[in-house]
């Protein structure tokens, strides 16, 4: 007797328990084998673009933090960077040391969430490897809580500079964490590193192609993993990054443990530069440039991006010399990874969709906007 | 020893039923406990503390809300096999209770005399409630669950009861409290690869650790019980962990010796306990630890890895029986233990995880 199947149509999400948010997506399933994969995309849209033109250039700062909120700051300091290149503003030095040491440490606890975050689509059951990860974030939170006062939303970063200057304590707690934190990183490698489940489970799953991942025009650990050396602090570099000294970690074939290793990478060298920046950080000085409180930048337009956690995070900004954008643009760089999810899954499993999407390390409040 | 120690049928069912009912469902209340205090000492972080001394507590309040909730039977599901799915899936848990020897000569059924093959027989049948929730709830990732379940029901079952033919083997008997008494030393030690294998194909029998296919909630949600809720969902999370109590018992009894131990005859049920909550920590760790297979995987974790295993296992203790005449010495063990580790790493050589692509036409 032959047997007869019939695709069917799953429709993952909005709530799903691992969609990040709430990701929608249309998968056609023959039994366990995914046939197409159709994202839906705007479930949590916001108009945050919109907003913007209905906003100072000041009061923007806060709904940026609610793009990908797992690396406000990072959103923040794109954002700001984009305006002060419209208006030709240059921060005072020490503005950017504080601002690379802030990303930093933003991208490490964000790479902590989605390596967790990742672990825990693969069914890692109850949220173990997580928890490890949320550890040590925890840290971090309570360093940014030091310097602003918030854990979730900073908005920390102004334009011409930072919102309050470091506390005293401050800096040695970072160094204290930043010697730490390689205890607890060698402690995830033991856990994870040789796991046979996570290999079978990772290694060779969701392979993007390098010609596919520029075609498609991906960014960050998704484009790196797929031993692409493409990384926005080193190619065009903004702020002070040109005088530190790191490396960009590469995979190989682009599959999802390849981007967990090299998130894994991104940490340490985080790290590094976290240290060469408290080193060469002057200890005084202004960190805020002079900046009218009511700015109207001369008419014209600019784009700034920066290497976020996730890739490439651009803001372009057309002004009109008034005291709100014209436009505001937002290139989110997850929501352009996203578009390789469906030549990545295809062929594979249900489960591996959910594996795939994860290690993507998508943000869905930047995602949809 | 009487067949029936109230010397009335009838009086016996009574009380048995009674006891085993009684003891399967604070038995899986207190596993919920440990597990959730267990899951918090892995995991940094509390655990239940609040219900009562250490949480303990923690279990019967959630039993109390769950059972309070509103019942929903979706729309387009089939009633009737909605309705009746959790009491067969929960069912088969209870009938493997009624051979269970908790001390010697005491239990249901204590002396039945092909114990373990009732075990094997009475334990498959949960699959057929999973699968009618599965199929009746009417949704798309019940469906999905439903069938892994059955999947890997039927694949692991095989590697399953060829470990416990091992102990069979051994101690030369079908029943239970023949089996706790047989054998120079716990069965766990004399054959490390059998009980490794069993702990295995328990473990994905009764969908726990890194073989929680059906219920696999980062992918299909909650699997098979998506659609259910109140009392219904509690008897599909009673039967879940009366599995795991009743696979632990049997782990217990077939390779820890059951109520045997310094005192056996007097605090048996004792040590029992003690060995089943062993068992079933050895669980936890590995349910805490590891990321889930895939369901590919999954299927030839049973049939690549752990069947050949199962049969290597079946030989060399048949062997060994031949050999030494039926009764093994214990420093037998040693060979058993040389073998298992070289049999784990030849066949973790010679088969890897991994693979899966299948090439489609979008």
């Amino acid at each position: 007797m032959e047997v007869r199947t019939e695709p069917f149509v799953l429709n993952m999400g909005p709530q799903h328990p691992s969609t990040h948010g709430v990701f929608r997506m249309r998968v056609l399933l023959d039994g366990e084998v995914v046939l197409d994969v159709e994202p839906r995309i705007g479930y949590l849209h916001r108009g945050i673009e919109k907003l913007a033109e209905t906003r100072t250039y000041t009061q923007f700062i806060p709904l940026t933090d609610r793009l990908s909120y797992l690396s406000s700051m990072m959103n923040n300091h794109a954002y700001v960077l984009a305006v002060e290149k419209l208006c030709g503003i240059v921060v005072p030095e020490r503005g950017e040391y504080m601002r690379v040491i802030i990303d930093e440490l933003m991208r490490i606890s964000n790479h902590l969430a989605a390596i967790g975050f990742f672990l825990n689509d693969l069914g890692a059951s109850v949220f173990t490897p997580m928890l490890y990860m949320y550890r040590e974030r925890e840290k971090l939170l309570d360093l940014f809580e030091m310097v602003c006062g918030q854990r979730l939303t900073y908005n920390y970063m102004r334009i011409g500079g930072l919102s309050h200057d470091f506390p005293p304590e401050f800096l040695p707690a970072v160094k204290q964490f930043v010697d730490e934190m390689p205890h607890y990183m060698a402690e995830y490698e033991d856990l994870l590193k040789e796991n046979e489940i996570l290999l079978a489970r990772a290694k060779g799953v969701g392979c993007v192609s390098k010609e596919l991942a520029i075609n498609a025009s991906l960014s960050g650990p998704v484009l790196r993993s797929t031993g692409m050396e493409w990384d926005l602090r080193k190619k065009d570099p903004y702020s002070v990054y040109e005088r530190f000294e790191f490396d960009i970690p590469v995979g190989e074939q682009g599959d999802n443990y390849d981007r967990y290793r090299v998130r894994i990478g991104e940490m340490w060298q985080s790290m590094r530069i976290i240290r060469q920046a408290i080193e060469q950080m002057p200890t005084t000085g202004p960190m805020n440039a002079e900046v009218p409180h009511l700015l109207r930048p001369p008419k014209g337009e600019a784009y700034g991006r920066i290497e976020s956690s996730q890739g490439e995070l651009g803001f372009y900004i057309v002004s009109d010399n008034s005291i709100a954008p014209y436009r505001l643009h937002i290139r989110p760089p997850t929501l352009i990874n996203l578009t390789a999810l469906r030549d990545m899954v295809i062929g594979w499993k249900v489960a591996d969709i959910i594996a795939t999407f994860g290690s993507i390390d998508v943000c869905l409040g930047e995602i949809d906007r | 020893m009487d067949r029936y120690p109230f010397d009335n049928y009838w009086a016996h069912l009574g009380v048995f039923l009674v006891i085993v009912l009684a003891f399967v469902v604070v038995g899986v209340m207190m596993y919920i406990w440990v597990e959730r205090r267990a899951f918090g000492v892995f995991q940094l972080r509390m655990g239940p503390n609040r219900a009562g001394f250490w949480g303990i507590l923690q279990s019967v309040c959630d039993a109390i809300k769950v059972l309070l909730k509103e019942d929903v039977v979706p729309f387009a599901a089939d009633k009737w096999v909605h309705m009746v799915a959790p009491v067969i899936g929960f069912l088969p848990v209870l009938l493997i209770f009624a051979v269970v020897p908790f001390h010697y000569g005491h239990g249901f059924l204590p002396d039945l005399n092909v114990g373990i093959l009732y075990v094997v027989a009475v334990s498959s049948l949960g699959v057929i409630g999973v699968f009618m929730a599965g199929w009746s709830s009417n949704n798309k990732y019940s469906l999905l669950g439903g069938m892994r379940v059955v999947a890997a029901m039927v694949s692991y079952e095989i590697p399953l009861v060829l470990s416990i033919i091992g102990v069979v083997l051994v101690s030369q008997s079908l029943s239970m409290n023949a089996i706790v008494t047989a054998g120079p030393i716990p069965f766990f030690l004399l054959m490390p690869l059998g009980f490794l294998i069993f702990l295995c194909s328990a473990m994905a029998e009764i969908n726990r650790g890194p073989f929680d296919m059906l219920e696999a909630d980062s992918e299909i949600v909650a699997g098979f019980h998506v659609e259910y809720s109140g009392i219904k969902f509690a008897m599909f999370f009673l039967a879940e962990y009366g599995h795991a109590l009743a696979m632990s018992a049997i782990a217990a009894t077939l390779f820890f010796k059951g109520w045997e131990g310094p005192g056996g005859e007097y605090i048996g049920v004792l040590w029992f306990l003690i060995k089943m909550v062993f068992v079933f920590l050895l669980m936890i760790w590995l349910r805490v630890a590891f990321p889930r297979l895939r369901i590919d995987q999954l299927m030839a974790f049973a049939w690549k890895f752990l069947f050949p295993l199962a049969i290597a296992n079946l030989i060399v203790i048949a062997a060994e029986v031949v050999g030494f005449d039926g009764d093994i010495p214990w420093w037998m063990m040693w060979v058993n233990w040389v073998f298992a580790g070289a049999a784990i790493l030849i066949g973790s050589r010679a088969y890897h995880l991994g693979g899966g692509r299948v090439e489609v036409q979008a």
